[in-house]
């Protein structure tokens, strides 16, 4: 076994396959860096993100290297920076807005829906908005109610506004250049407990123009018994929840969306028209969340005849996040949940 | 004899225009026509500045002409406006600009076409000063297929080059005015932004944040307070503790000037566009004017004002009277001249009107397109399951 697996590196070595273990936060600061360099119009702004190297370290050695023009510390002032960044994109630039985290863009929503995401279409195409309003969303670890919250439904409710969710490294690193390239107005929701995680980059991800499209789900693990969907964290709790499930013979299917908005629909129809069973998995509120969308879109399209049981929600708990931690533990969804969900529904 | 000489020059005049000898060509008909004249104009009040704007202007007979007839154009645009909306024609929110005609053509003759202006909901002076034809601003307002906006955005959000609207958010296009002038310094262009608010914006915690970041980085943005005594149905004493607004911007140098006198706003603006290119970063200018109608059409503008003031203003301040009288009493035109000029204008009214009242509306194909720029066509979903509607970039 061993032999096999020197035998193996080897051969890796000498065809010259190189795998690079990436951090999310490192792959973000690739795309940052790779973009700056390769526009001039890109730039960045926010709290705190050149001289102290971004609150999460995600623009760290940016403002170093690219100086005061293109990485612009702001004030406390998001309403105000939001603005300044739409403006700035109106007349030609390229920004990227940081949020230190999405709580604090609802000071800032009304540049964002109103000015950012209505105008080319209240314009009827006379002025395009290319802007990316990035940084962490959702729940993380200890920071209570008024900095938890997952804005992935309040955003993707808005026409005229593209939605991103990464999970992985490659995914931050491709959504995120494509998001920055992209013309239009594009909310990059990260995660902070992400931040840290180290994934596999391959060799084709590691070129300075690889690019993932936008509205294009991945399928992460193939299976037949059912389909899990789900964005951001709670796609790694989904691989679990299907490592420890394939143990008892079930086979999940894994839907890393990557986009909330324009939403692959196609690509979880396709999956449940296999498996005939659906859950969605997502840390956000239940009523009026992704996971809500995503059961309505299936019952209107194509898929739902497929359906051996109803199709399910697994979501955070509908209450303000708490502090303790067993509470906070129990305030989002677990493993177990999944576990749970899933054989209720395939009623094992 | 008179009559044959405007005949005569009109003749003139026409052919001359095509070669651009038409001044010349005018004094030698109008030999009697003064062609430039001085004029004393009030001083600004300050607020950190050690000098202000020239207390004379220099207006020429050409440039009389040119601001009498902009003026007039949006006055009766605007009052063709308020016909059609109680016809019915127009529908929704109509915000009317007449009485404050000198403020968006006196900021225009400050700058350039090439520089940068927005501004909030009462939009429709500036979009023609700013480029757009009195037909697409009518057919924009009527909701057909010929408005500047295709018909999508409506009295609101009107744009065309270098003109960001339009903006129905009371303050929010301050921040974006900001950020165009961010886009100016960044790029290296020379160009500057102004940012235009109400009195009644005035008081909005993102002006602020804006005062202050443009401050800092030393943005190139004038920001343009038109102060017309009433934030909707509130009076500005009712709404600011400090009503002072050219003083609100307080490190930002600041100037207050009377909106009605179109020679007193060009100079303020010529001055505060040389302190914006000249590095020194934003400045402060509160034009004091006045609106004739209401604050929108739904609202009859005589509850929280009276009828004399309102009236009092038009014969004492209107800012094309004001104008006409400067000419013909320093024989810079003659009546006859101006008044066929108003018939011009009303022509050119007349036929926006009949456009915009019989150009078809928007097609039905066109209701989901212009959502994302520079992509590839999109399905979008109709209000049931079923229709599926087809979005092109």
């Amino acid at each position: 076994m061993n032999t096999l697996l020197i035998v193996l590196l080897i051969i890796m070595e000498i065809s010259q396959i190189h795998f690079l273990y990436v951090t999310v936060r490192d792959a973000l600061n690739q795309a940052l860096d790779e973009e700056l360099e390769r526009d001039e119009r890109v730039f960045l702004l926010g709290e705190e993100v050149a001289q102290y190297d971004g609150a999460y370290k995600v623009s760290r050695g940016l403002w170093k290297k690219y100086g005061d023009k293109r990485i612009i510390d702001t004030p406390i002032t998001e309403m105000g920076f939001a603005g300044i960044a739409v403006g700035a994109a109106m007349a030609g630039l390229r920004p990227i807005c940081e949020f230190m985290t999405f709580n604090f863009s609802m000071q800032a929503i009304d540049q964002v829906i109103n000015s950012a995401a209505k105008t080319y279409y209240m314009s009827a195409g006379l002025q395009p908005v290319p802007i990316v309003f990035r940084g962490p969303n959702g729940a993380s670890a200890g920071v209570a109610a008024q900095h938890s919250q997952c804005f992935a439904a309040w955003y993707g409710h808005c026409p005229g506004l593209k939605v991103v969710s990464p999970w992985s490294a490659e995914d931050a690193k491709g959504l995120l250049k494509s998001a920055i390239r992209d013309d239009n107005p594009v909310v990059f929701l990260e995660n902070e407990l992400m931040y840290g995680v180290p994934f596999e980059m391959s060799e084709e991800a590691q070129s300075k123009d690889f690019l993932l499209p936008i509205g294009k789900a991945k399928i992460e693990r193939q299976g037949n018994h059912v389909t899990l969907v789900s964005h951001s964290r709670m796609v790694s709790l989904c691989l679990d929840a299907a490592a420890v499930l394939a143990k008892e013979g079930i086979e999940c299917e894994v839907i890393n969306m990557r986009t909330i908005r324009p939403l692959d629909a196609e690509a979880i129809e396709t999956s449940v028209m296999k498996t005939n069973h659906l859950i969605t998995v997502e840390g956000g509120w239940p009523q009026f969340g992704v996971g809500a969308e995503i059961l309505a879109r299936i019952m209107e399209g194509p898929a739902f005849n497929f359906l051996d049981a109803p199709a399910v929600r697994v979501t955070g708990v509908d209450i303000p996040m708490p502090y303790a931690k067993i509470l906070e533990d129990n305030s989002i969804p677990q493993i177990k949940d999944i576990i749970f969900s899933v054989k209720k529904t395939l009623n094992v | 004899m008179r009559k044959m000489l405007t005949i005569i020059s009109n003749v003139l005049r026409g052919s001359a225009s095509r070669n651009g000898a038409r001044v010349v060509v005018s004094a030698r008909t109008y030999a009697d026509f003064t062609p430039q004249a001085t004029f004393d104009i009030k001083k600004c009040d300050l607020h950190k500045l050690e000098e202000g704007p020239p207390l004379q202007a220099v207006l020429t007979r050409e440039e009389g002409l040119q601001y009498y007839r902009t003026m007039q154009t949006i006055r009766r645009m605007e009052l063709k406006a308020d016909q059609l909306y109680k016809q019915k024609i127009i529908r929704g929110f109509c915000h009317l600009y007449d009485g404050q005609e000198a403020c968006a053509v006196g900021i225009e003759t400050g700058i350039n076409l090439s520089d940068h202006l927005i501004t909030a909901y009462r939009a429709h002076g500036y979009t023609l000063t700013r480029g757009g034809t009195v037909r697409e601003i009518m057919a924009e307002l009527t909701g057909r297929r010929g408005g500047i906006a295709k018909g999508k955005g409506g009295s609101m959000h009107m744009y065309t080059k270098h003109f960001y609207g339009g903006n129905g958010i009371v303050g929010a296009q301050v921040p974006l005015g900001a950020g165009v002038a961010l886009a100016c310094k960044y790029l290296g262009n020379n160009e500057i932004c102004v940012c235009l608010y109400g009195d009644g914006a005035a008081n909005q915690g993102q002006i602020f944040e804006t005062y202050n970041m443009a401050s800092l980085w030393k943005l190139p943005c004038i920001f343009i307070c038109e102060n017309n005594k009433y934030g909707m149905g509130t009076s500005v004493e009712r709404a600011a503790a400090s009503t002072d607004y050219y003083k609100r911007g307080d490190f930002i140098p600041g100037l207050r000037l009377d909106g009605m006198d179109v020679l007193c706003v060009r100079e303020a603006t010529k001055f505060a566009a040389e302190h914006c290119r000249s590095g020194k970063g934003p400045i402060l200018m509160e034009l004091q004017t006045y609106r004739y109608h209401g604050h929108s059409m739904s609202d009859p503008g005589v509850s929280y004002r009276t009828r004399e003031e309102i009236q009092e203003v038009r014969s004492k301040s209107d800012p094309i009277s004001m104008l006409k009288d400067r000419m013909l009493s320093n024989n810079m035109a003659s009546v006859e001249e101006l008044k066929e000029i108003d018939v011009e204008v009303r022509k050119e009214i007349e036929d926006a009107a009949q456009f915009a009242t019989t150009d078809p509306e928007p097609p039905l194909d066109d209701l989901c397109n212009h959502i994302f720029y520079n992509d590839p066509p999109m399905e979008v979903r109709g209000t049931n399951p079923w229709t599926k509607l087809k979005s092109v970039s």
